[in-house]
């Protein structure tokens, strides 16, 4: 197992020796103590108690869990969190090696803040239709064509569909009828329906 | 189906008071049924819609939202896009819900939970019945679409409920945008 702390501008550090992504390792630690946040991602076999497990190391270095996403792609774990955690990356590593050498792979990644809640045009995109290269792409192309920011995607292929569901923040006054018109141009030949709508939110 | 409209200003001039944010024990907690024409329940009443009157893009608040152990809340979809059949402004007591029925999914945001907005199915028609503060009244009101929501969402909050607590998965939680 390689583990190095890299500068503060450093990149995330992938394993030495080894180019190709493996399960079972740290994939880098990225230390940047002026930075708060620690990003840590954890991917690979799935089996109760991950969360758990990765949750209490948070805990038991002194972090402050704050925003978290976990799911099972294809039946992988994939999870990240972002964590507040005062005593830097180190200590989180140290307690996450034992789940770093089974089949995970666990990285830790400093962050600086970022503001929440963007404000603007609030849309659901939805694409569907037999699985081909390409959809995604074309699809967020379009969307980051007119300035639509992602803010939440998820992708699932079932047997013969595939399915894009992605929440998109726009310019507000955003002509969302000609983003329509433009992705029924370019996702049509690719025989997928592609349809984005106002989602707005409702205060009560 | 009940089509009179629910004249609000009967209860004279309610104080505009704060609202209840989350994570309050007061929105956790189910509230107790009250008389309708209790002189407190009445100035409850004027208070929610003074409330709520004042409160930017809000259609509804419910009592434990302003503090109140009560089972009382207010309501006025009035001229919201989304909305079909419109009872205009109300305040109803002690309220069950009769039949509910054609869940659709909506996103949701809370005056009470000012971070978060969250997806929450709920039944698109419904009938609701419930007391008229002052005269007592019984009224049972059949609605739809975001009436029916609004609705839903207030009954939520007497029972002691967030969206929070209904949202539809696990990523159907977000960050609340930003009006400008």
């Amino acid at each position: 197992m390689s583990l190095k702390s890299g500068a503060p501008t450093s990149p995330p550090q992938e394993r030495s020796g080894n180019s190709q992504p493996t399960l079972g390792c740290f994939c880098g630690v990225v230390s940047m103590w002026n930075m708060p946040l620690l990003a840590v991602t954890v991917v690979g076999h799935d089996r109760p108690g991950i969360v758990a497990e990765v949750t209490e190391a948070v805990s038991e270095v002194g972090g402050n869990l704050e925003d978290s996403s976990m799911t099972l792609l294809r039946g992988h774990f994939a999870m990240t969190l972002i964590a507040d955690v005062p005593a830097g990356p180190e200590p989180l590593r140290v307690r996450l090696v034992d789940l770093a050498r089974e089949d995970l792979s666990v990285s830790i990644l400093a962050l600086p803040q970022e503001p929440t809640g963007e404000s603007g045009l609030l849309a659901r995109l939805s694409v569907h239709g037999a699985d081909r290269p390409g959809i995604v792409s074309t699809a967020t192309a379009t969307v980051a064509r007119y300035g639509g920011n992602i803010v939440d995607l998820a992708t699932r292929l079932g047997s013969e569909m595939y399915v894009l569901i992605a929440e998109v923040i726009f310019p507000a006054n955003t002509d969302l009828v000609k983003i329509n018109d433009e992705l029924a141009t370019v996702m049509n030949p690719l025989g997928v329906q592609a349809s984005l709508q106002p989602d707005d939110e409702d205060l009560f | 189906m009940a089509t009179r409209s629910f004249d609000v200003d009967q209860f004279g001039t309610g104080a505009v008071l704060p609202v209840v944010t989350a994570p309050n024990p007061m929105l956790s907690t189910s509230c107790q049924p009250v008389s309708p024409t209790a002189a407190k329940t009445i100035q409850l009443a004027a208070d929610l819609v003074a409330t709520m009157a004042v409160s930017p893009g809000c259609v509804g608040l419910a009592a434990n939202q302003l503090g109140a152990d009560a089972r009382v809340f207010s309501l006025d979809v009035t001229g919201h896009p989304k909305a079909r059949t419109v009872h205009g402004a109300l305040v109803l007591v002690n309220p069950e819900v009769v039949s509910a029925s054609r869940k659709e999914r909506a996103r949701e945001g809370c005056m009470s939970v000012p971070d978060f907005t969250g997806d929450v199915r709920r039944a698109s028609r419904l009938i609701i019945a419930g007391y008229l503060p002052g005269t007592g009244e019984p009224v049972e009101i059949e609605t739809n679409a975001f009436e029916a929501r609004a609705f839903l969402h207030e009954l939520d909050h007497i029972d002691g409920l967030l969206f929070l607590d209904r949202v539809a998965g696990a990523h159907a939680i977000h960050p609340r945008q930003t009006y400008q």
